[in-house]
């Protein structure tokens, strides 16, 4: 997989298009570490209670990955799902409101940060339920091959949720059945507070043992924007070719927390700042500079636009309703 | 019994594309017990989707299923091992709905055979679909003859939510009339399966048998009982219940489940809260004994509820 280094090297003249869509994916990853930092600022404040779980440092999973799909295409995700919902263009204002448990949220304040939904988009959840997400994106995989659909799932899940049955129940379902789905795992090396090695037999790489279950696998810099779009890229046009199912792993790091109760003892020393040496939002516009994308005005004005929206979505929440008690049993059944 | 559930499968195939069956050995195998025997040929190996040994992927799998449109039926070859997908049931199926703000729906009916008396020991005998009927979410039935079977399966499979369908194991060989012209039996409905004046009769699934059985025993001390098959354990039907306690006055509510936490606790509590004043005696329940299925016939048939048990705690406390 090519790194960012390659990338330019390959790359030196690019067209407007091209030029977009990178600085589209600059806009993205900042809008995602602007919300991050808005909804820890907002959860200090009390106006966001529950688990809060931030994606700060792992935008560049999310971003490039989300580039690839076509509207067809499902999303299943994690708990730590702010950063997929925003990559997938999700409104800021109703996820903000979301967080904020307002009426005017996507799930009319009943789902939480956890569980954020917008089927229009084919966005279906956020679980919270460790590995929970796995056999529903089977199914949404089945769905589409069933209908002939020509869409694909892409299902999320973090390292943790490796260890649980319905992890590797999935794998060999998906391959049996030859399923459309992605499965993209993103590797910050902790399940919560306990790091892999702690916990997982094999070593610090999973991509390898997807052999077991016939499925083709593939290992990325998850801190690299370009790089995973690119993996994700030939990974989506595989399952589109073979129908069957893909699985791509992104290296990445989560510079906070598992979520805003976390005091993070269980960290190496040093740990955090090696890896913010590879924060996207630091060194993916700096290359954007170098490669003669954009200049710092140009990516000030973005920075700026994304500081704005954020703040609107912050107020929208601020001022939304509440959800009315008689709206305590909605939505419990369809009629 | 066994043939109505099929003519309802069959039906839900013929007429709707959306439908599919999932489960384990319900294609080549015919199903654990011959439901679904004869559907692969003449359905295919895309609507009758043989699974692996994987409760919790392939109820989650029908969950994803739903919410992306399709009308799958998961068979479970025991409702006891729900338990294995009791995440996908609780926190998925019935969740999903209201934690997306009614944005998903989940059309999916789970077929389990449920309960005891046929020697099958603690983790075979078990009737899950009292845990079930408590979460919000879901809508839980279980019907005691071919009729109902038909009837309920029908609006199980048109129904946009998630259904436990649960299936007395005891009572797939009972035979029963089903009419020709087509009904449906909507969910949250009772019925009365027998007129009477004196006592109240409630149950559900296989305690119906024993209920008249029952009805049999205390007619010859000249007691006439109305029988009450709940049907539907999610929504119950108070009204039904209400209406008869009204006119007999006296109320027993009979589990083949274990007694404690079954339904039949939630019923006596609410007829109680609601009827009162229409009660002229306690009301009586009776489950299954607290233990764990014996294997032992004559143990198994000792935990059971059987209609002299009953008529003998009727005769003492009632009359």
């Amino acid at each position: 997989m090519a790194t960012l280094k390659e990338e330019k090297n390959k790359r030196v003249k690019k067209t407007d298009k091209e030029k977009n869509q990178m600085l589209e994916l600059f806009r993205q990853m900042y809008l995602i570490r602007q919300f991050e930092l808005a909804c820890g600022e907002n959860y200090t404040k009390g106006n966001i209670r529950g688990f809060l779980h931030l994606y700060i440092g792992q935008e560049a999973t999310a971003v490039g990955s989300i580039s690839c799909l076509e509207e067809e295409d499902y999303i299943i995700t994690h708990y730590r799902d702010h950063g997929h919902a925003i990559a997938r263009g999700l409104d800021v204002n109703r996820s903000m409101a979301e967080l904020f448990g307002k009426k005017t949220g996507l799930s009319k304040g009943k789902g939480g940060s956890m569980h954020l939904f917008d089927s229009a988009k084919k966005f279906m959840g956020g679980h919270a339920i460790v590995g929970g997400q796995f056999p529903v994106a089977t199914g949404l995989a089945l769905a589409c091959q069933y209908k002939k659909t020509g869409g694909l799932v892409v299902c999320y899940f973090g390292d943790g949720s490796t260890n649980q049955g319905t992890y590797h129940e999935t794998l060999n379902l998906a391959s049996v059945w030859n399923l459309p789905i992605l499965f993209i795992l993103e590797n910050n090396k902790y399940g919560m507070g306990s790091a892999i090695d702690r916990v997982r037999a094999g070593g610090e790489d999973f991509y390898t043992g997807v052999d077991t279950y016939d499925i083709p696998a593939a290992q990325v810099n998850g801190m690299d924007v370009l790089a995973v779009k690119e993996a994700t890229e030939i990974a989506v046009k595989k399952v589109r070719q073979t129908g069957g199912p893909f699985y791509l792993e992104c290296k990445t790091f989560r510079f906070v927390g598992h979520s805003l109760a976390d005091g993070q003892k269980y960290r190496k020393s040093n740990e955090i700042t090696e890896w913010e040496k590879q924060d996207p939002l630091v060194k993916f516009p700096k290359w954007i500079k170098s490669a003669g994308i954009a200049t710092d005005k140009d990516l000030e004005k973005i920075k700026s636009e994304v500081n704005k929206t954020v703040e609107k979505s912050v107020e929208f929440a601020e001022t939304s309703e509440e959800p009315s008690k008689s709206e305590l049993d909605d939505d419990i059944y369809k009629k | 019994m066994r043939e109505a559930i099929k003519k309802g499968l069959e039906e839900a195939l013929d007429t709707d594309p959306n439908v599919l069956i999932m489960g384990e050995d319900i294609g080549e195998y015919g199903g654990a017990y011959a439901v679904t025997d004869g559907f692969l040929s003449k359905f295919g190996p895309e609507r009758i989707k043989d699974t692996p040994i994987s409760e919790a992927t392939f109820i989650g799998t029908g969950i994803g299923a739903a919410a992306a449109g399709l009308r799958p039926v998961i068979e479970l070859m025991s409702i006891s091992f729900s338990l294995v997908g009791f995440d996908q049931i609780v926190n998925m199926a019935a969740n999903i709905r209201y934690m997306s703000g009614g944005q998903i729906d989940v059309p999916m009916v789970i077929r389990a055979p449920t309960g005891a008396g046929v020697q099958l020991a603690a983790t075979h005998s078990q009737s899950f679909e009292t845990w079930l009927a408590e979460v919000p979410g879901i809508f839980c039935v279980c019907p005691s003859n071919p009729k109902d079977a038909l009837g309920l399966l029908r609006s199980s499979i048109k129904n946009n939510n998630p259904v436990i369908f649960a299936e007395p194991a005891l009572l797939y060989g009972l035979k029963g009339d089903v009419p020709d012209e087509y009904y449906e039996i909507p969910l949250g409905s009772a019925s009365i399966s027998q007129e009477g004046n004196d006592i109240s009769l409630v149950s559900y699934g296989a305690g119906m048998k024993i209920l008249h059985e029952t009805s049999e025993i205390l007619a010859k001390e000249n007691i006439s009982c109305e029988i009450i098959d709940l049907r539907s354990l999610s929504p119950i039907d108070y009204d039904t219940i209400g209406e008869s306690v009204k006119k007999t006055n006296r109320l027993v509510a009979v589990d083949t489940a274990r007694k404690n936490g079954g339904i039949m606790a939630e019923v006596v509590a609410n007829v109680q809260e609601s009827f009162n004043d229409w009660l002229d005696g306690p009301i009586v329940r009776i489950g299954a004994d607290d233990v764990p299925w014996p294997y032992n016939k004559n143990l198994e048939a000792e935990a059971y509820p059987s209609s002299e048990k009953i008529s003998e705690k009727i005769l003492k406390t009632l009359i």
